[in-house]
């Protein structure tokens, strides 16, 4: 049995008689979802609704010569068939860049196609039909004209002057490109025993949310608005760009976010088909609904990663790194996505590269350029993954080489715990960061001299297990400093209205979004906490541009550390409010009171005064019985922003038990640990639930998932049959364990915890499948995902 | 056009359906847009995923593998039937205490296949568990929180029934 009650605790970090801080309490929303009665987008259902599906380019690269749509135009059930050229005239392309990337560029995206597609999968023509099935047996009957152009699908050719230009207003092929020179990173490798040069290839993969992304339009004209259904993660950043591009205000746009079936950042962007169906409906006046089917998905959903690193690392015989470099290269779509753009991947890569550590030389190159394939842009972890799988890849080589303890090596280049604050190489302002306690934390869970012990044991009996670590750390809490800066219109603050209704309740409203993380939960804890109720008395309202704050919504590990401090700073000041009235009607000072388990009680012994209820009563219903300079103001709003701190970065540690099967290739994953930072734990079963889950994401990345494209740039796994993801036979138990370090930034002092799983797990993993090899002399393994036949490749057997 | 749609009825979650649907029209459909039993979710519509699945005389299938029309006379019950019956209110409320699940797109699946599991009385090992829960693909949760939440049960039921 390993479900374990939730009980008060006796005194808690953040000091309150009734608080929830630090406790599993259940999420309130699961019932709805564990008995089918939940509401994805993909349910909903609007009179006169009617559904689109598009016809898409079979080409990487082509020019639309002509579309014949009169076949479609006469289908049974068929309500339109639009072109890009048509749906031009009611929204207007964008642009996917930012000014504080330095140079990157790319070129206007339309809603669908017009004149030439760009890669396989991109709408050309839409079908818009009673139903989905008619619209697609519409789809089946347009005539699309094609001339082939040459694709680009290479990213190592893809800046040769023999390759022709995606874009040629652009001049080149390349997105975005960033070169960084820190201390003297000559010297470094000059000073090495030992260095090690290696290149490390991350597959191209996408999210595969289960849900597929859905979204509902909804014009009424005779409102003049639009009413959007959509599994968003950033409800207030779509309702920006779906009033820009169809030339409305932003009040004339509302954006509902219900039940989300998986976002992991897939559901952050700007989707063209998605787009599309918003302008359709005002262009055909009726709700259209578009819900991608799975083979969409793969073709349109944000692919990730794909980056090639040639990577080096110099390190003296004492253990001390003297220098890193890294070589990045990333082949992204032909349009940098919308508006996050396609290149803050690649930046993070630079960004995060060596910053465990304390080597202060570090050179670093990336270039992004354009491919005649899906588009890329932020997926979960976004650039981490791959940051920390390079890095500790190096780390581990490098003990290797000159014979020394992995853990050890790390021991002696690690930030110290005192040496906070610090700054990276690349840097990065860390506030408090606690490496080395995790480290020992980590030892001490994994028997870290056990396994060693069993692992030498059972090599003499043929058997190859491997143990692999990473550490790592995680931006989190970002401030203006990641989009807002570069021009994007996407909030770092958020906010929280909470209100005392006539019976006592509260209900919170909050800018972030529920997407299964526990969002809703962590807001309801800490209002309950910090205004005083038991959290049954608690009802959570998110994603609506009608009813919540301006807000970000949920994306880089912000929505418990941003949501969660204004929600806990509006519990305080409804508190405040309602003691202000309390104090009235007892005659007593309001300081001198307290609101604790949803009673008015003396702030000393803590006897019962009045009740939340009766307070209520009397301010709505009797104000006229209050003296005449009370008023009862029982609806209370904070804002809440990073402001002392760009980034709230968090760190921890990562280990990886597996054993290789010689003969076959195939890893199996005994068993996973992850020791992690994230400060203050508000739900501690949440933050492990969101570590275990980045971990198997991380952990389909290194074994598993890659979108496999051939030269002339068609999928060609772009199924669930072929493309592979992590299913529970496969997968280990994973161990979680905390330190923490809150942020002095908030009150709260929570940090994000949503994507140290992801970022982690696949450099483990890489390292543990090396250390098993190790002894037989295999080539190091380097290029993800490892399947089998690499695997026998680097042992020779193949 | 008569080959292109059929009569059926059935028995769903209990209750007498009869309709006239398209031949073509997948069980998972049907109940979504026919019945509006949307607790069944489409996440793939080509077997893999496992959203989709519900019981047919019993045994689960995948929705959107069989056709409706293949249920003609068949007792069909979905994930509201067995929450409104009671059925596995226990496995839900093991679901909800252990944070089994975050989304939730796959939990209606998920729990149909684990109660198939459970059926039997008998207290599955946790690989056990992993192998017969392994067509249900779940994107959050990793599948550490519902094995813990499977054996819960399991060992509950045992105990209970001792």
């Amino acid at each position: 049995m390993k479900i374990v009650e939730d009980t008060a605790p006796v005194l808690t970090a953040l000091d309150r008689p009734n608080s929830y801080i630090g406790r599993s309490v259940p999420r309130p929303n699961l019932a709805r979802l564990t008995q089918g009665r939940a509401q994805y987008v993909s349910d909903v259902v609007l009179p006169r609704m009617a559904y689109v599906a598009f016809v898409r380019s079979p080409h990487a690269h082509a020019k639309i010569v002509s579309i014949d749509a009169a076949a479609a135009q006469q289908a049974p059930g068929v309500v339109a068939v639009v072109t890009g050229a048509e749906l031009a005239r009611i929204i207007t392309p964008w642009v996917g860049v930012l000014t504080h990337l330095k140079g990157i560029k790319s070129a206007p995206q339309h809603a669908i196609a017009v004149d030439r597609a760009c890669w396989v999968g991109e709408a050309v023509c839409a079908v818009i039909a009673r139903t989905r099935a008619e619209a697609e047996d519409g789809c089946e009957l347009v005539h699309v004209e094609y001339e082939e152009l040459p694709a680009v699908t290479d990213p190592e050719t893809a800046l040769d002057a023999s390759t022709p230009v995606i874009h040629p207003t652009l001049g080149d092929n390349l997105t975005f490109e960033r070169s960084l020179s820190a201390g003297d990173p000559e010297k470094g490798f000059a000073e090495a025993d030992a260095t090690i040069e290696t290149t490390f290839v991350f597959g191209r993969h996408t999210g595969v949310t289960n849900e597929p992304r859905a979204v509902v339009a909804d014009w009424n004209p005779g409102e003049q608005r639009m009413t959007v259904y959509q599994g968003t993660q950033a409800p207030h950043m779509m309702q920006n760009l779906f009033a820009k591009h169809l030339g409305l205000a932003e009040h004339q746009v509302r954006v509902v976010t219900k039940d989300v079936g998986g976002s992991f950042g897939i559901k952050v962007h700007t989707y063209a088909d998605e787009m599309a169906t918003v302008a359709l409906s005002k262009l055909l006046r009726r709700p259209i609904k578009f819900v991608a089917d799975r083979i969409e998905s793969f073709v349109t959903d944000i692919h990730a990663r794909d980056h090639r690193v040639k990577a080096r690392i110099g390190v003296k015989n004492d253990g001390t790194i003297t220098a890193f470099e890294i070589d990045d290269l990333t082949g992204i779509g032909p349009y940098s996505v919308y508006p996050r753009t396609s290149g803050i991947e690649a930046n993070q890569i630079v960004n995060l590269v060596g910053s465990p550590y304390t080597c202060m030389n570090y050179k670093a190159r990336t270039r992004v350029v354009f491919q005649n394939k899906n588009v890329m842009c932020q997926y979960r972890a976004v650039g981490h993954p791959i940051a920390v799988a390079v890095t500790e890849g190096l780390v581990e080589l490098a003990a290797a080489k000159i014979g020394m303890d992995p853990l050890e090596l790390r021991r002696r280049n690690l930030f110290p715990d005192d040496s906070y604050p610090a700054q990276t190489a690349a840097g990065l302002k860390l506030e408090k960061l606690s490496h080395h306690e995790a480290l020992a934390h980590l030892d001490a869970m994994v028997n870290y001299a056990g396994l060693r012990a069993e692992q030498e044991r059972l090599r003499k009996q043929g058997i190859y297990r491997g143990l692999g670590f990473a550490s790592f750390i995680e931006v989190t809490n970002p401030s203006a400093a990641f989009y807002g800066v570069g021009g994007a219109k996407i909030s770092a603050q958020d906010g929280a209205t909470v209100k005392l209704d006539a019976q006592g309740m509260i209900s919170i409203h909050s800018g972030v979004t529920e997407q299964g993380q526990g969002a809703e939960a962590v807001l309801a804890q800490c209002v309950a906490t910090s205004f005083g109720v038991p959290i049954e008395r608690i009802r959570v309202v998110t994603g609506d541009t009608d009813n919540t704050p301006y807000g970000g919504g949920t994306w880089a590990s912000r929505a418990a550390g941003i949501g969660g401090e204004a929600a806990w700073q509006a519990g305080k000041a409804l508190r405040q409010n309602v003691l202000t009235v309390a104090g009235s009607i007892l005659q007593a000072k309001p300081e001198t009171l307290d609101i604790r388990n949803g009673l008015v009680v003396d702030q000393d012994g803590g006897n019962e005064r009045i009740s939340l209820e009766e307070v209520a009563r009397i301010a709505y219903f009797r104000p006229d019985t209050l003296p005449s300079g009370i008023r009862a103001e029982f609806v209370a709003t904070r804002h809440y922003v990073p402001r002392a701190w760009p980034f709230s970065f968090t760190n921890g540690i990562q280990a990886s038990y597996l054993e290789v099967d010689t003969d076959s290739g195939f890893v199996k994953l005994l068993k996973h640990w992850c020791v992690e930072d994230c400060g203050t734990i508000i739900n501690p079963q949440l933050v492990d639930e969101q570590v275990r889950g980045g971990v198997v994401q991380g952990i389909g990345a290194a074994l598993f998932e890659q979108c496999v494209y051939d030269q002339r740039g068609q999928l060609l796994n772009g199924n669930m049959a072929d493309y592979l993801v992590p299913m529970a036979v496969e997968m280990p138990d994973i161990e979680v364990g905390h330190v923490v370090s809150p942020t002095a930034d908030s009150e709260l002092g929570a940090k994000g915890a949503g994507e140290a799983g992801t970022a982690g797990a696949p450099g483990s993993v890489m390292n543990a499948i090396n250390d098993a090899l190790r002894p037989l002399g295999a080539a190091s393994l380097t290029d993800m995902p490892f399947t089998p036949d690499k695997i026998l490749r680097a042992l020779g057997k193949v | 056009m008569s080959e292109r749609v059929c009569d059926i009825a059935l028995t769903v979650n209990g209750e007498s359906v009869v309709e006239t649907i398209e031949a073509r029209q997948s069980l998972v459909d049907f109940l979504r847009e026919k019945l509006s039993l949307t607790g069944s979710h489409v996440g793939c519509e080509h077997g893999v995923c496992g959203a989709c699945t519900v019981r047919v005389e019993g045994v689960t299938v995948r929705g959107c593998l069989m056709l409706a029309a293949q249920c003609d006379g068949a007792k069909v019950d979905t994930i509201e039937g067995v929450s409104d019956s009671g059925e596995i209110a226990d496995l839900q409320q093991a679901f909800e205490k252990r944070n089994a699940l975050q989304c939730g797109f796959c939990t209606p699946g998920m729990l149909l296949t684990a109660q198939e599991l459970l059926s039997s009385g008998a207290i599955p090992s946790r690989e056990k568990i992993r192998e017969h829960i392994s067509g249900n693909y779940c994107r959050c949760t990793g599948y550490h929180a519902i094995v813990d939440a499977i054996e819960a049960v399991a060992q509950a039921r045992a105990g209970s029934a001792r």
